[in-house]
């Protein structure tokens, strides 16, 4: 548990209701449960404005701003472009993996994912815990 | 282009009224049956005044003939009632699919959550087994999210059979059809929409889908 404070604030964004209690289900699993939720990277963006989130899960397929304009508009806040993003997403094409990192996403999780490939990515992002 | 003659004005106006709506659809037509005419009516130049304005009057005919065939066969397999029944039904039962199967799940959720809050009073090794199980389902539950896409990028595949059976109907001279569009709702213009949907394109078949292991090798290619 070292390094990671279990209890930062998480957004998750995700179009799909079920996507989203998965995502939750799972942090809280992983002992993270300061989680809050959004539908669409318009609504994520006002909540990420509003106060601070030491982590973004966003889906990528959202109407009407997409996980990765999403990502560019957090990379291009001067009072958010630091927080870590991870992308998780149908879309396994190379072109959206290379346009994500292009676009400063920290770290790729293709769905279908597991628990497991969750935990390890969080790792990666955060430092183990 | 054929011009209109003298003795066909009306055959000849409707040719290149629908020739024009053709070619404004963008709509695939036999390039052999274009080229069959078009050979027939050059054909027919070589010929004196009267024999020309004859062969080409007997082409234009038949044009209109094979054009009212192609109308009486849309007719007769009802290609208003794809756009008015089918397309609908269909887009509407699947529309249901991906409704009654994002129940099922909160079901499922609404259970399981229920086992894995009783895990805390179970024996730690029963506790342990339990959760790993029900990580499993949560994991599993992703399905509904996929294939809520794959259903998705299939209703947009019907929207586009509609509206080019939308065409043909209109490129045929059916008004009504093209009433009918008018009619419907023109969805209005987003201008917050995303600039990246050539990015959006839902999940891949899994023969064409690259893997979380080919992913990260790409993302570490970046390093």
């Amino acid at each position: 548990m070292a390094g990671v404070d279990m209890n930062m604030p998480i957004l998750i964004v995700d179009d799909y209701k079920t996507m989203l209690r998965i995502i939750r289900n799972l942090l809280k699993q992983l002992g993270f449960n300061n989680v809050d939720e959004a539908t669409d990277g318009s609504s994520a963006l006002q909540k990420l404005r509003d106060k601070p989130f030491h982590l973004v899960i966003s889906d990528w397929n959202m109407e009407p701003m997409s996980g990765l304009q999403l990502l560019k508009e957090v990379r291009a806040d001067v009072k958010l472009k630091e927080t870590p993003f991870i992308m998780i997403t149908a879309e396994s094409k190379s072109e959206n993996v290379i346009a994500a990192k292009e676009a400063g996403v920290s770290n790729y999780i293709v769905k279908p994912f597991n628990a497991a490939t969750l935990k390890g990515k969080l790792s990666t992002v955060l430092g183990n815990f | 282009m054929l011009a209109p003659t003298a003795r066909s004005d009306l055959t000849g106006y409707d040719l290149e009224r629908q020739l024009a709506i053709l070619r404004k659809r963008q709509i695939q037509v036999d390039a052999r049956d274009i080229l069959e005419v078009v050979e027939s009516v050059m054909g027919s130049l070589h010929g004196d005044g009267s024999t020309l304005n004859s062969k080409l009057h007997s082409d234009i005919e038949a044009l209109a003939n094979y054009i009212s065939t192609i109308k009486a066969e849309i007719a007769e397999i009802r290609a208003d009632k794809i756009n008015e029944e089918y397309v609908p039904t269909a887009s509407d039962e699947l529309s249901a699919i991906v409704e009654s199967t994002e129940q099922a799940t909160n079901s499922i959720f609404e259970a399981v959550e229920t086992i894995e809050a009783l895990t805390l009073d179970m024996a730690p090794d029963v506790a342990e087994r339990v959760a790993t199980s029900v990580t499993g389902i949560y994991e599993a539950c992703g399905f509904q999210d996929i294939t809520g896409q794959r259903i998705s990028k299939v209703v947009k595949a019907l929207q586009s059979i509609e509206e080019k059976v939308q065409d043909l109907l209109e490129a045929f001279g059916e008004d009504a059809a093209a009433e009918r569009r008018e009619a419907k709702a023109k969805p209005a213009v987003d201008h917050t929409a995303s600039d990246d949907k050539a990015l959006m394109n839902g999940p891949q078949l899994p023969a064409n889908a690259n893997s979380q292991a080919e992913i990260d090798a790409l993302l570490a290619s970046f390093d």
